[in-house]
């Protein structure tokens, strides 16, 4: 017998690595340009930080070596270069502040390293992905109570005007964010199971299949929940973001246009009747179409002031930007969180702006590339959730910030300022990390029987 | 599933590409209406950054900018705060500038054309670029006086040097802090403007060279007189109408006297005696001789409808065109719809005393750099001669009558010659008239020109009267000024 022995796929972990040193350079030369700019010299805490950040990266680098050989090697560089940036950032706008108690870059150092060790967590616990789609039903529980957890009596915090914020003590946190996670495990599970029944059955009308009533239930009931958080956690970027997800995946499952066109009917119908029905919705839309009058600027509820001189600081950027810790990003409420966005564009103009979003768009497309070669259901599913996910969070996010839709309370992943966005991200870069590796991965080799396979009485189908 | 997979590839890729579009709008195509936008303080903060200049009164700083440690660097701050308000204005992070921080920006912050080459030896020698010092042409002595003598009354005065236009008080009352709106806590300073803008009393309004215009009443007899004069066809001896009542061609109205009896014997009245007492009907008659066209132009020579800048904006004094006769008399006497600011009335004294010559009013005596030396120092120069040195000899020796026997004795002073005039006027049915006084001093050589404008009699209410209320305040700012 001849046997073809296929070249097993190179690995690119060295890839990575070379990758992974540019993007810790890239980000230690932001951290260090901001004391360069400020007092004429290297900062004293740019080795604290680099070496900080980089043995963080290198470590994950080498659980992924390890565990996850063959993952695709642009997703932790990235990762890694959008965590860096934002924590010299973050830095930047600290250094404006007075007091050094407030300083935000040292507690999101030690955010990172928790996110970056949940990540390698999730690599080394996590061996197979399959396993998650056990805990569906587990996942839509404990997602939809994370999602309303904000509107629990004493334990919700409305911040900067969106309820989605839960607060123990000291610490708060944005359960939305880890929501957005285990409701994209619940869909993949959920949606894998269903997709035939929803792709297939339902009466045909002038080309256009309608779902049947019993299986409209579940898009209604994301519907609702989408629209109770809209009106109740008053905050649009996370009712589009979870509703744009079930929608999406649910068209990848099914693959039929019509759970679309029914999902943006219902969700531009629910939310100009939140529109019409709530002021505070109002205030919003209104702060969002005419920023720029006087009224709505001076507000001191749902007013403009914070999204205008988000815009006043991108403008005065302009192309190349003021360059690191020239501008004054810091006269822009939460900066350092929902506008670290505006505070990149003064500061680095649009060129820094394009290639921010370049590197969150090469991301997601390399997340949608793991979803479409990995092999099983759940994986694609899951994959292209994760990956879009992250996708509509940074368009609700800059749109919100470029004024493209009404702003809301959401923050750019791995980039702006906060722990609980943090640790969701990473886990999500580590969840691709491990579906990635899966894809890439040779397939496993059959046991080789004894006998020919002609000859054999039984073969051993394998389902992948 | 991998179709819509692709497709949603697509999606997320025209999703970014909506993003890179709008960034694209909002940093390149609309960048510079938003950097224009007054709300966006970073052009204010670049400013800040820099050292701005201080404001000068006679050496002494009356706005500073004081480093302290908060994101804007420097701290507006000044110690004179309601004295000097309405000559150095305001220089708010919230808000923007006002008055001189306002019209002299440029030189404060050091952007100034005229600071170029300094801009350019800072930039070679690597010292940090700071802004100029302004020196204005205020004398403190005048400028308390002035405030002191205004005391809570609303009002303003104004005080120049009649030979060089040199702004020597500008006072309105009530004042306010500029300290409050330049302070860098937010809520605190718009708290504090929303206060000043509620408040009735209008203490932001400058009352000295813009703010709503004021009636001038009687003391615009004085241009009428030169109007008088200046025709040839009347001298100081000359006898002119003084009834009780004068009658007006064309309507059934008259022009009464406010004491209702007649100025002089037999309804006559020289020219000189019906200024000493303020003679309406005499000033009537003598608007109806020389017709309105004739008032209008002695205004205009004397600055009324000039476009002036002290670096601030003076809104322009008017006396209205095409007017008939009944409105002709009541122009005459300052009343109808002639409005003064009271820095032209003290123009319209300035040039009298200065031979007939009106010289611009300035406030600026000098721009200063760093190790004092002048960068800019502005000429005195003239606005345009409004009467002929006679006539300004025979008005000086007029106005001295009213001081020494006329309605303005109030502002006598011991041992110097004081020529002036008084006003009050009628502007809103029921309302006390304004005070006005306008004078200048000495009379034979004159250091100091100005005017008193006191609303609604100020604190004599319906008693008061231009030569009672105005006089004493304009006699107290002459005394700061002249050196005995």
């Amino acid at each position: 017998m001849t046997t073809v022995t296929a070249r097993r796929p190179r690995t690119r972990r060295n890839v990575e690595l070379a990758l992974l040193l540019l993007a810790l350079v890239v980000a230690m030369g932001g951290y260090g340009l901001v004391g360069v700019t400020q007092d004429g010299a290297w900062p004293p805490g740019l080795l604290g930080y680099g070496a900080g950040l980089a043995a963080i990266a290198l470590a994950l680098h080498l659980v992924v070596r390890f565990t996850a050989p063959y993952a695709d090697p642009v997703l932790l560089p990235i990762a890694t270069a959008l965590n860096g940036l934002g924590l010299a950032m973050i830095h930047r706008l600290d250094t404006a502040r007075s007091t050094d108690a407030a300083a935000f870059a040292p507690r999101q150092l030690v955010w990172s390293a928790i996110a970056v060790l949940l990540a390698a967590v999730v690599l080394v616990v996590l061996r197979d992905h399959r396993v998650l789609q056990r805990y569906t039903f587990t996942a839509m529980v404990t997602g939809l109570v994370l999602l309303l957890l904000p509107l629990v009596p004493f334990l919700g915090r409305r911040i900067n005007g969106a309820q989605i914020w839960i607060g123990l003590g000291p610490l708060s946190f944005q359960p939305g964010e880890i929501a957005k996670i285990v409701l994209t495990v619940f869909f993949a599970g959920y949606l894998v199971t269903h997709r035939d029944s929803l792709a297939l059955a339902g009466r045909s009308l002038v080309g256009f299949r309608l779902p049947r009533a019993r299986d409209l239930g579940p898009i209604l009931i994301a519907w609702l929940a989408s629209l109770g958080v809209l009106v109740l956690e008053r905050d649009l970027g996370t009712s589009l973001l979870f509703f744009g997800l079930f929608v999406a995946m649910l068209y990848v499952a099914t693959e039929r246009i019509s759970w679309i066109a029914l999902g943006l009917a219902l969700f531009v119908g629910g939310a100009a009747l939140a529109w019409s029905q709530f002021s505070h919705v109002q205030d919003r839309v209104r702060a969002w179409l005419d920023p720029y009058a006087t009224d709505v600027y001076d507000a001191e509820v749902g007013g403009s002031f914070q999204l205008v001189q988000g815009l006043f600081g991108m403008a005065d950027g302009g192309l190349t930007g003021t360059g690191l810790g020239a501008g004054r990003p810091d006269l822009v409420p939460f900066a350092e969180s929902d506008f670290i966005l505006a505070a990149f564009g003064e500061e680095l103009g649009l060129v820094g702006l394009f290639a921010l979003l370049m590197m969150y768009l090469v991301l997601v497309e390399r997340g949608l590339r793991t979803a479409i070669s990995v092999r099983d259901g759940f994986g694609t599913l899951l994959a292209g959730g994760l990956a879009f996910v992250v996708a509509l969070q940074c368009f609700v996010v800059a749109g919100g910030v470029l004024r493209v839709i009404p702003l809301t309370g959401l923050t750019m992943p791995l980039l702006a300022y906060g722990g609980s966005s943090l640790l969701a991200n990473w886990v999500i870069v580590g969840l691709l990390l491990r579906i990635s590796d899966s894809a890439r991965r040779p397939a496993p080799t059959r046991p080789r029987d004894e006998t020919e396979p002609d000859t054999a009485m039984t073969q051993v189908v394998r389902t992948a | 599933m991998n179709t819509p997979l692709r497709r949603l590839a697509v999606v997320v890729a025209a999703l970014f590409a909506t993003l890179l579009a709008s960034s694209t709008w909002v940093q390149f195509v609309v960048a510079d209406d938003l950097r224009a936008d007054q709300r966006n303080s970073r052009t204010l903060l670049r400013e800040l950054g820099r050292e701005r200049g201080p404001i000068l009164v006679a050496d002494e700083a009356a706005a500073v900018s004081e480093p302290v440690d908060d994101v804007f660097q420097y701290l507006r701050t000044y110690p004179d705060g309601p004295l000097y308000a309405h000559v150095t204005g305001a220089y708010s992070v919230v808000f923007g500038a006002t008055g001189l921080e306002l019209a002299m920006n440029d030189v404060l912050t050091g952007t100034a054309d005229q600071l170029f080459y300094r801009r350019l030896s800072d930039l070679l020698t690597g010292q940090e670029p700071g802004g100029a010092t302004v020196e204005t042409t205020i004398d403190p002595a005048a400028q308390q006086a002035a405030t002191d003598a205004l005391g809570d009354q609303e009002g303003a005065v104004v005080a120049v040097d009649p030979g060089t236009g040199d702004v020597l008080a500008l006072v309105s009352s009530p004042t306010y802090d500029p300290g409050e709106l330049a302070t860098h806590d937010r809520s605190e300073a718009v708290a504090a403007r929303q206060a000043l803008l509620d408040d009735e009393d209008r203490p932001l309004e400058n009352r000295a060279i813009s703010g709503r215009l004021y009636p001038p009443g009687s003391v615009f007899k004085l241009v009428t007189a030169a109007a008088a004069l200046e025709s040839g066809r009347y001298t100081e001896d000359s006898v002119v109408p003084g009834p009780a009542v004068l009658d007006l061609p064309q309507t059934t109205s008259t022009l009464p006297n406010v004491t209702g009896s007649a100025c002089g014997p037999g309804d006559e009245v020289s020219l000189t005696d019906a200024l000493r007492i303020s003679c309406n009907t005499a000033f009537g008659a003598i608007g109806l001789d020389l017709g309105g066209d004739a008032i209008g132009a002695q205004a205009q020579d004397f600055g009324f409808g000039a476009e002036l800048r002290i670096p601030q904006r003076v809104t322009p004094s008017t006396v209205p065109g095409g007017l008939n006769p009944p409105q002709t008399a009541q122009t005459a006497i300052g009343q109808f719809d002639v409005r003064v600011t009271p820095m032209h009335v003290a123009m319209v004294s300035a040039g009298i005393a200065n031979g007939g010559v009106v010289m611009r009013p300035n406030l600026v005596r000098a721009v200063r750099g760093d190790d004092l030396e002048v960068i800019d120092e502005p000429e005195p120069r003239e606005l345009g001669r409004a009467v002929s040195g006679d006539t300004a000899a025979a008005l000086t020796r007029m106005m001295t009558t009213v001081v020494e026997d006329g309605t303005g004795t109030a502002a006598q002073i011991s041992g110097i010659d004081v020529a002036g005039k008084s006003g009050t006027a009628q502007w809103a049915e029921g309302r006390d008239p304004h005070a006005w006084f306008t004078a200048f001093a000495p009379a034979d050589a004159p250091q100091v020109a100005v005017a008193v404008v006191v609303e609604e009699g100020g604190d004599a209410g319906s008693e008061g009267s231009g030569g009672r209320t105005a006089a004493p305040i304009a006699r107290q700012v002459i005394e700061a000024v002249v050196d005995r």
